[in-house]
């Protein structure tokens, strides 16, 4: 993708993927990590909304292997969840980008229940099944803070003129 | 992902992408790793002392101990070699730490700054200065991850130190609670008992202590028991773990046992109940 001359702050969009891994392990006060949103799966839908050009299934799929890694699970079931939500996003961007924040956010909270439920079944599947509702908290606060973190990381994009 | 599952032939990536993503778990790690060291560093030299004082008494007590423990481990094998069986009391033990990273929160699983590089093995045990903690589930070159005793897809062959009662301690998936299913209604079981292990699955050396019976709950409806253990090593609370290699693993290395370790770890262990 860096062959082509008009795409630039490749380092900005990396960075912020690794803010984001890292912020999925960093540890946190029990209890709290119950409500810990899938940060890099937000950072993810950002840049696939906003360049869905430059960010596709492919690195969604990479970063899901590394979350896997990082948090000791099945190899590949984030991989999959996050491939399967960038995808969504990127074939409704178009739509998406016209709604007020507040509407993307419950968009969001679908895609992510959607990966969340991805790793559930596989979870599932694998005879490790999450009996609790609390499972899907952290969809929830990531949907709430997808504002947060859109406003931030377009920011960000401005600033570093990344395209 | 269903290689991952049932085949180990993606373990080679996972150890090479665990040491691509050390990195960024060495890093979360640093915080609490920096603190530590200068909690150690700008300690006063009060408190060094009294903690010198304290940890040369305490040294003093365990090797009285030691002392006893020595006469009756070679009174032990003594006996044991009248009776023609082979047991190895000691064993090859490292100290690990536990990386401040957070995995999954609803499994128990927990980061070792240790790897296959200090020669690390799966199903390696874990135990605490109090009892058993789990086993090494994964290890990569620099890393390892390991399941606690509490997980709930963990399974620890445990027997009674009272009478010798063998079973099986499962994970409940609460960090202060184990649970023992398989015992039927008249078992010799009660609140108080010790659990060791067994030593039956081949994974955990025998005689290591698990956990204590808190509750046992006798239904007449029920064809068995219901048993609650809490496990004795402080599974939420040390930073520091020790891993044994135990006797059995050149028995694991083995190319027969390795169709049995091919199973989940937890898996592999009920098997541990079939023998007598």
């Amino acid at each position: 993708m860096s062959t082509l001359v008009r795409h630039q702050g490749g380092g900005v969009i990396l960075l912020s993927l690794l803010i984001g891994l890292i912020l999925g392990i960093v540890p946190l006060p029990a209890g709290l990590e119950l409500y810990r949103p899938d940060w890099a799966l937000l950072v993810l839908l950002y840049w696939s909304l906003a360049l869905p050009q430059r960010i596709g299934v492919g690195i969604a799929w990479l970063t899901g292997l590394f979350q896997d890694v990082l948090t000791a699970t099945l190899l590949g079931q984030h991989a999959l969840a996050y491939a399967v939500a960038t995808y969504l996003i990127i074939t409704l961007h178009q739509r998406l980008r016209l709604h007020p924040l507040w509407q993307q956010s419950l968009s969001i909270l679908v895609l992510l229940m959607l990966a969340q439920l991805i790793i559930f079944w596989i979870n599932g599947i694998i005879g490790r099944p999450i009996q609790s509702w609390l499972y899907w908290l952290p969809s929830v606060v990531g949907a709430l803070l997808w504002p947060a973190v859109f406003v931030l990381l377009r920011g960000l994009r401005r600033a570093f003129r990344v395209s | 992902m269903t290689l991952d599952q049932r085949q180990q032939h993606l373990d080679s990536l996972r150890s090479a992408l665990s040491v691509v993503v050390y990195p960024i778990q060495w890093l979360v790690d640093l915080p609490a790793a920096s603190q530590d060291w200068f909690q150690e560093t700008l300690s006063s030299r009060r408190t060094l002392q009294e903690e010198n004082a304290r940890l040369r008494t305490e040294q003093l007590i365990l090797k009285a101990e030691l002392q006893k423990l020595e006469a009756l481990e070679s009174e032990n094998l003594r006996l044991r070699e009248l009776l023609d069986s082979s047991f190895k009391v000691r064993e090859r033990v490292l100290i690990a730490e536990i990386m401040a990273v957070d995995l999954d929160p609803y499994r128990h699983q927990i980061l070792l700054n240790k790897g296959s590089s200090d020669d690390l093995y799966t199903g390696q045990p874990l135990v605490d200065a109090n009892g058993v903690m789990g086993q090494v589930i994964q290890a990569g070159p620099f890393s390892a991850t390991a399941m606690l005793i509490t997980d709930p897809a963990h399974a620890v062959p445990v027997q009674v130190n009272r009478n010798g009662l063998r079973s099986i301690a499962l994970g409940t998936g609460s960090l202060t609670s184990l649970s023992l299913p398989y015992l039927p209604n008249n078992a010799d079981i009660e609140t108080g008992d010790l659990l060791i292990t067994s030593g039956l699955g081949g994974r955990f050396p025998p005689g290591y202590p698990v956990a204590e019976v808190e509750t046992v709950i006798r239904d007449p409806g029920e064809s068995f028991a219901q048993v609650f253990a809490r496990p004795l090593a402080e599974l939420n609370r040390s930073r520091e773990v020790l891993l044994v290699w135990s006797q059995g693993q050149a028995r694991i290395d083995s190319p027969e046992e390795e169709t049995a370790g091919d199973e989940d770890p937890a898996a592999a262990e009920p098997s541990g109940e079939a023998a007598p």
